[in-house]
């Protein structure tokens, strides 16, 4: 017995590693870090617009609306996967989508919105990732629920589901809009 | 040619490292003398090595040497120098390379330390440290290898991250990291005791002065962190307890629960098998900590980002060393018998008390930092964890730890009686209750529940640590520098209580939209918005605005926030202006353009905030003071004379 509490330290640690392999296999699962952001201000941004390099999109123009703030990048294959259900959002006109086109190459940028289509009101461009830091991104795709004051309400990890659309986000909207309308597939 | 020779450099220190590790664990096991000969030359090189390697990233980056992926990344040919060379530590691969540097000359200063000690034990400990070089060299070789280049390259490169554009940061990693990598000094030393079997109360004096040196940089590199986040974020917050700090702050405490525990082993030879537990925890938790950072586990859980290959490595890493340094430890410490015992009311017992609050506090924040990823894993969902959970457990454990510290000191080893210190401490007692009150009922009006507390507890502290030296003093005793080192480091801590209680309580903010000429008040000062000039930095341009700060009439400060615009990464970031009045700190930040001449404003009034951190530099001097305590010197020279006998006597066992 008195042997046996000195091998407590190596069994907890034994569990914390099965618990860090775990996380490590499980990527799926992205919903993991809740953002710091929660509650606060969404960052100041202005920056350049991928559609019109000489205008500049900035949080000052959003204010006063309610917007989701969509990080992406024509690299990121689940941003494409997400790319149907961003086109059905912006078609049920519940919540204007502002893009975070990040790290990625303009000319790409552009032909991919040409061919798949085009969800977003405006999209900044974050060439070298560091607006996404400000943001506390992880890994695109991540979308932020922003309410009128500014405040991030809520923020999603991974491409968003249909479920994911009708579970978190239409029940944190104030709107009143049928919610069939972005979801019936 | 440069970044190839670097590379080079950085492959030979990696065999020198397995050599190292090598002759120093297996020299020793095996008594072969020539094996421990070739431990220090293999040090030696492997530091030569990795000061080449370090010399050629720098010199990659003064040269804007962008075929050099990382530079490009990272620098810009417009960066000014000084942040050229801070930018080696811009990134991952690059604060890889600033880790093994700063291991290898805690591996350089430990091995001309220990020198004189005895030779197996010296070798030993040189060994572990070399497992450890060799482990990081490894991971940077394979995953993460700065030196790679680009074909073509870059015309330029895509510039330092803005917000790191910045002195306080700049400064603050190699010290935090100064300060992680030390806590390997003593790992290496509990790794050595555990291959060896013994120990006893020399080991914890040889121990002792390393720990501590590790634990003032980690508290000065914290407070660099914490300032640095206060003023360069723009919204005035200096501890948001984010997984990265929380990162840094475990060891921290772990690290303060060491010295502790170590004085006990010192002085009474007990607590072995516990200060050998915490000696590896400590460690354990900066190379955690170290990879939660800039890789981290928590960011290879999301594998978009990082590469999966890379968090399986950090997880290899983690099991050969924290796993085998706890392997050993359920080994080895069962063997460790302490040499007597206590009374309850005996200096031992305030010192266990104190392990126990250190430990759990560590604990909890562990858990906090580590739920979110540990419900996911086992699919009970998410969770969010943050102040409203860290703010009262925190404090929960470390209430009793502060009251119980200022009648700890007092108490004798051995043998409890602290009859004779009884009044001096309940007139302090007494007197901190009285300025604690009169603080916050008096002085200010409101503040909180526990602000009269968080005061009286600080002033407590000072008073009553100021009671020993004060004593000494008037008999004309010599007060040793180990003594004055701690005392200074607890006043330290009563100023930080106290810094921390007011900026809590009395904290006054208000974000407001002010047009030239126009006026807002917050507290007692007056704000006056002057306006808007263009600026112009070296690598970017933006708005400054002036705003004149005043007290009942009488001019307080002129303050400049200003918004500037990187040009390379058309990053906006808000420096905010900061002036000291007395002791409170007056923060303003400029927010956006409203139009019409109007901008948003983030005013703020802290009082005393200044101090959090002005504490933490009197903590850590507090440190460096009690090493350069005789004691330690006396017991290199009393090595001195004694390791070839006990060298011998080892030989022929």
């Amino acid at each position: 017995m008195s042997r046996a509490r000195f091998i407590i330290p190596l069994a907890v640690f034994a569990l914390l590693v099965v618990v860090l392999g775990i996380g490590i296999k499980q990527s799926p699962d992205k919903d993991l870090i809740p953002s710091p952001l929660i509650g606060k201000p969404a960052p100041d941004f202005s920056l350049p617009s991928l559609t019109d390099p000489s205008q500049r999109v900035s949080s000052a123009q959003l204010r006063g609306h309610w917007y989701l703030f969509n990080v992406w990048g024509t690299w990121c294959g689940s941003c494409r996967m997400e790319h149907d259900m961003l086109l059905k959002i912006k078609e049920s006109g519940v919540i204007p989508l502002v893009g975070l086109d990040w790290k990625d190459d303009r000319s790409d940028a552009l032909s991919f919105l040409k061919d798949a289509g085009d969800p977003y009101q405006s999209i900044a461009v974050d060439h070298d990732g560091s607006e996404a830091i400000m943001w506390g991104v992880y890994g695109a795709p991540e979308t932020f629920l922003v309410n009128p004051q500014g405040i991030v309400v809520y923020k999603f990890i991974g491409p968003i589901t249909d479920q994911a659309w009708q579970e978190q986000f239409l029940p944190r909207l104030p709107l009143s809009a049928p919610p069939s309308t972005a979801s019936s597939s | 040619m440069i970044p190839e020779l670097g590379q080079f450099a950085l492959i030979l220190a990696m065999l020198l490292a397995a050599l190292q590790a090598f002759f120093g664990i297996l020299g020793p096991a095996l008594k072969r003398d020539r094996w421990m000969a070739a431990v220090t030359p293999a040090v030696s090189g492997q530091v030569v090595m990795v000061a080449t390697s370090m010399a050629c990233l720098v010199a990659s980056f003064v040269a804007n040497d962008f075929s050099v992926a990382y530079v490009a990344e990272n620098s810009n040919s417009a960066l000014p120098l000084f942040y050229r060379v801070a930018a080696v530590w811009g990134s991952h691969s690059g604060s890889l390379i600033l880790w093994i540097f700063l291991l290898a000359c805690w591996s350089l200063a430990a091995a001309i330390g220990i020198s004189r000690l005895p030779k197996p034990f010296a070798s030993r400990v040189l060994g572990v440290l070399g497992l450890i070089s060799f482990g990081f060299l490894l991971y940077t070789l394979a995953t993460s290898n700065p030196f790679l280049r680009l074909d073509p390259p870059w015309p330029d490169g895509e510039d330092l991250n803005p917000i790191l554009q910045d002195p306080g940061l700049a400064g603050h990693p190699p010290i935090l990291y100064t300060g992680y990598v030390g806590l390997a000094v003593a790992f290496a030393f509990a790794g050595a005791a555990m291959l060896e079997g013994r120990l006893d109360r020399d080991w914890a004096r040889w121990t002792r002065p390393w720990t501590t040196a590790a634990w003032a940089f980690l508290t000065c590199g914290i407070a660099l962190g914490s300032w640095w986040a206060y003023y360069t974020l723009g919204w005035g917050g200096f501890w948001f307890w984010d997984p990265v700090e929380n990162a840094s702050f475990m060891p921290w405490l772990m690290a303060t629960a060491l010295i502790h525990s170590l004085a006990v082993t010192e002085k009474r030879g007990l607590f072995k098998s516990w200060t050998l537990l915490l000696a590896v925890l400590a460690f354990s938790l900066s190379l955690v900590g170290t990879f939660l950072v800039r890789s981290g586990v928590l960011v290879s859980v999301h594998s978009f980002a990082a590469s999966p290959t890379r968090g399986m490595f950090i997880l290899a890493f983690l099991i050969v060393m924290i796993g085998g340094a706890l392997a050993l430890y359920a080994w080895r410490a069962p063997l460790l018998k302490s040499e007597a015992g206590f009374e309850l009311t005996a200096r031992e017992s305030f010192l266990l008390f104190n392990n126990i609050l250190l430990v759990t506090a560590c604990a909890t924040v562990f858990a906090g930092t580590m739920a979110p990823l540990i419900s996911s894993a086992l699919n009970l969902g998410k969770l969010s964890v943050g102040p409203p959970y860290f703010n009262p457990t925190f404090l929960l454990s470390m209430l009793p730890l502060l009251a119980l510290l200022s009648v700890g000191i007092h108490a004798r080893w051995k043998r409890g009686n602290l009859s004779d210190r009884a009044r001096p401490l309940a007139l302090t007692l007494m007197a901190a209750a009285v300025i604690g009150c009169g603080v916050v009922f008096g002085l200010f009006t409101g503040g909180r529940v526990l602000s009269p507390v968080g005061i009286a507890l600080g002033v407590w502290i000072i008073l009553s640590s100021l009671l020993d030296p004060i004593d000494r003093l008037r008999r004309h005793i010599t007060i040793p520098r180990a003594v004055l080192g701690m005392t200074l480091a607890h006043i330290g801590l009563g100023i930080f209580v106290i810094s921390i209680t007011s900026v809590e309580a009395f904290t006054a903010e208000r974000d407001v939209a002010l047009g030239q000429g126009s006026t807002a008040q917050l507290g007692a000062y007056e704000f006056r918005f002057e306006g808007i000039q263009p600026i112009e930095g070296p690598n970017y341009s933006g708005v400054g605005g002036t705003v004149i700060v005043t007290r009942h009439g009488a001019p307080v400060a002129v303050m400049h926030p200003e918004k500037r615009e990187y040009w390379v990464q058309h990053t906006v970031t808000t420096a905010s202006s900061i002036k000291m009045y007395y002791t409170t700190n007056i923060l303003v930040a400029l927010g956006q353009d409203l139009g019409d001449g109007h901008w948003s404003l983030r005013l703020q009034v802290r009082p005393l905030v200044a101090f959090i951190w002005l504490a933490a530099f009197i903590m850590a001097t507090g440190g460096m003071l009690a090493i350069s305590d005789r004691r330690y010197r006396l017991a290199r020279a009393e090595a001195a004379a004694v390791s070839p006998v006990v060298a011998v006597t080892r030989g022929e066992a």
